[in-house]
């Protein structure tokens, strides 16, 4: 049993404004290189898991490993390295810092991580947006570019550091079907040639029955995987 | 684990594209320690000004007979009404001489104390300035004129003639300022003296003096020791007073009292003859400090605000760098970066400001007839101050800092990105 992810017995409760039991017993895992999409209505708890998974929320019981180690209770420290070092993630809306150009961006959280030369990283940072087709981009403000090309430039950063999982909140979901298909097939390519795990949420039916699992939520529960 | 290269680079980043926010936090800080500076300098310029025209006047220790009633009177003493109540009326003052017993091996010795700078014998006498049927009530007070321009800024005083014409001739009068203008007369003039016993001496006006204060222009005048004790008709070793300066002005208390003791003379030491002084100065150095920290105080709080809107705008930017892997330290560690950049730049910028009003200051002519040697005005520059400054201003910005940031340090991303 492989697994890059695994969630145990996730239980979470909002407490505001009144108390409100939103996951119920989450178990499940992610294994290795695989593509895995989570589907539901609103409101049945799929982004809360996500951001569970993703180390950002902690108000949580029960038991998250990542590579077989548990990380549930650790420091905010030391799951702030563990996101920077092993989960890549892709919001909605991109999410650039709008400020920097888009190389500059890419390199961000390599830069955090300092585990390479700075030479390095930024020849990384083209390599992969290269690998996008948006390399031509790089010296541009990430504010000047279109939203296709910035959840491109988001899903590069996402990968910088290499990650074990790449997690994804409604990535295509502010997209038009051309930009979706593409950020389709770029996962889709990541996960065969670079054996990356993936895992999505989406409202696009389309786009969740072409990954290699889905699993639908209701309620706070997982109903079919 | 902090890579200050990123965090300095964004918060470059941050201040480079807000460029307007960040002079206007830089620009508070700025004028709020260039005002400090201003003030300070300009103040303690001021009182050092007032100290000196009143402290250099007054020796640290003062010598002289006091006229007073013996302390046990006679009846005292008899020891029959030892258990009885005494009533004595109408005590007249001890018989005394004016002038000092010994003199002149008091000053031998002072002379030879290794905490006395100098030692000055003065003679002072009650005279009248006679101009045509006028007589002017004053005082003509002989001095070793010499040594009282080493111990004192008594040359800067004179402001015609000098204190070597006065020493090289055998009569001359350094004229109080007032008095001359009273009498109409000026230097190479004559003057005539009358002492209370009524001789009438003639003397060569040598100089000018005036000291600022025009009670004592008015009434005071300065004459060799010498010529002072002739016109007295008295001996060489006739001196009323004893002015020492002291090289360490802080023993001046306990010297005045052991010499009290040592010589049965009293003392005045400088505390004593200008305690209100000192209350001045102290209130006057309060004022400026009051003033100036509430200057940097609100410098302060328009680092504060501006850096609160900053996160505010940023709360993005900030939920993006956590989702990413920046930790809440490295946020706050973002902003407070910020916040010390503006406190530093504004600071050095502020002391560079106030370095050049204080110049400005120090060259604007200010004239005028109560302080002979200030042509303009007076201005302190003192290193303490200007370090006092930057330490504030880092100080101000950092706490203005602290507190946004452990805002941004605090954000949850997960809220920013939901939308929640």
């Amino acid at each position: 049993m492989n697994f890059v992810l695994e969630a145990k017995k996730i239980n979470k409760h909002f407490h505001k404004p009144k108390d409100f039991h939103v996951l119920k017993d989450i178990s499940f895992g992610v294994r290795s290189g695989e593509f895995v999409s989570i589907m539901g209505k609103s409101g049945s708890g799929k982004s809360t898991l996500l951001y569970i998974l993703s180390t950002m929320d902690t108000d949580y019981t029960g038991d998250l490993y990542l590579n077989d180690q548990l990380i549930s209770g650790k420091p905010q420290k030391e799951l702030s390295r563990i996101r920077n070092k092993n989960i890549g993630f892709v919001f909605q809306f991109h999410y650039l810092l709008s400020e920097f150009s888009v190389l500059e961006n890419v390199m961000l959280p390599a830069k955090k991580l300092a585990e390479k030369s700075l030479v390095e990283i930024e020849r990384n940072a083209h390599q992969k947006l290269e690998m996008l087709h948006i390399g031509h981009l790089a010296h541009q403000k990430a504010s000047r570019i279109s939203g296709g090309e910035k959840q491109r430039v988001a899903i590069a950063r996402a990968l910088i550091n290499d990650p074990a999982i790449l997690m994804g909140d409604e990535p295509t979901g502010n997209l038009d079907s051309h930009n979706s298909e593409n950020v389709f097939n770029i996962f889709k390519n990541l996960k065969k040639e670079q054996g990356l795990s993936l895992l999505v949420v989406t409202h696009d039916e389309d786009f969740a029955k072409r990954t290699d699992r889905i699993i639908e939520m209701e309620d706070g529960m997982i109903i079919h995987q | 684990m902090t890579n200050w290269n990123v965090i300095l680079g964004i918060a470059k980043t941050h201040l480079v594209t807000k460029m307007k926010s960040t002079a206007t936090a830089t620009l508070g800080v700025t004028f709020g320690i260039g005002a400090y500076i201003t003030m300070v300098s300009f103040m303690t310029g001021l009182n050092t000004m007032l100290d000196d025209l009143v402290l250099n006047q007054t020796p640290h220790i003062h010598l002289y007979n006091e006229i007073r009633p013996s302390e046990t009177q006679p009846i005292s003493r008899y020891q029959d009404f030892e258990n009885a109540l005494n009533f004595v009326h109408s005590i007249k003052p001890k018989q005394n001489q004016e002038k000092i017993h010994n003199a002149l091996p008091i000053l031998n010795y002072l002379k030879k104390h290794p905490n006395v700078k100098g030692a000055t014998p003065q003679l002072r006498a009650q005279i009248f300035y006679l101009s045509g049927s006028i007589e002017l009530g004053g005082n003509l007070v002989g001095v070793d004129i010499l040594e009282e321009a080493r111990l004192s800024n008594m040359e800067d005083n004179i402001v015609q003639g000098s204190a070597r014409a006065l020493k090289s001739s055998n009569n001359g009068i350094l004229l109080g300022s007032g008095l001359a203008k009273k009498m109409s007369l000026d230097i190479g003039d004559r003057v005539q003296v009358s002492t209370v016993s009524g001789d009438i001496f003639p003397l060569k006006i040598v100089g000018v003096y005036q000291s600022g204060i025009a009670e004592i222009d008015n009434v005071q005048s300065f004459a060799n020791l010498n010529t002072v004790q002739r016109i007295l008709g008295e001996s060489a070793n006739y001196v009323t007073d004893i002015n020492i300066k002291l090289l360490d002005i802080l023993k001046s208390e306990p010297m005045a009292r052991s010499l009290e003791k040592q010589f049965n003379i009293k003392a005045v030491d400088i505390n004593e003859a200008n305690a209100q002084f000192e209350t001045g100065t102290s209130v006057r150095n309060l004022i400026t400090y009051a003033v100036s920290i509430t200057l940097l105080i609100v410098a302060g709080f328009g680092i504060y605000n501006i850096l609160n809107m900053l996160i505010y705008e940023k709360m993005k930017d900030i939920a993006i760098l956590k989702a990413t892997g920046f930790s809440g330290k490295d946020v706050q560690y973002i902003f407070m970066a910020q916040a010390m950049i503006i406190g530093l730049a504004g600071g050095i910028l502020g002391l560079v400001i106030g370095f050049g009003l204080s110049h400005l200051i120090d060259n604007t002519p200010f004239e005028t007839d109560a302080l002979p040697t200030i042509n303009t005005y007076p201005v302190n520059y003192n290193i303490n101050s200007y370090l006092i400054g930057i330490s504030f201003a880092l100080l101000s910005t950092f706490i203005a800092g602290y507190l946004p940031s452990n805002k941004a340090k605090k954000i949850d991303p997960v809220k920013i990105i939901r939308g929640t």
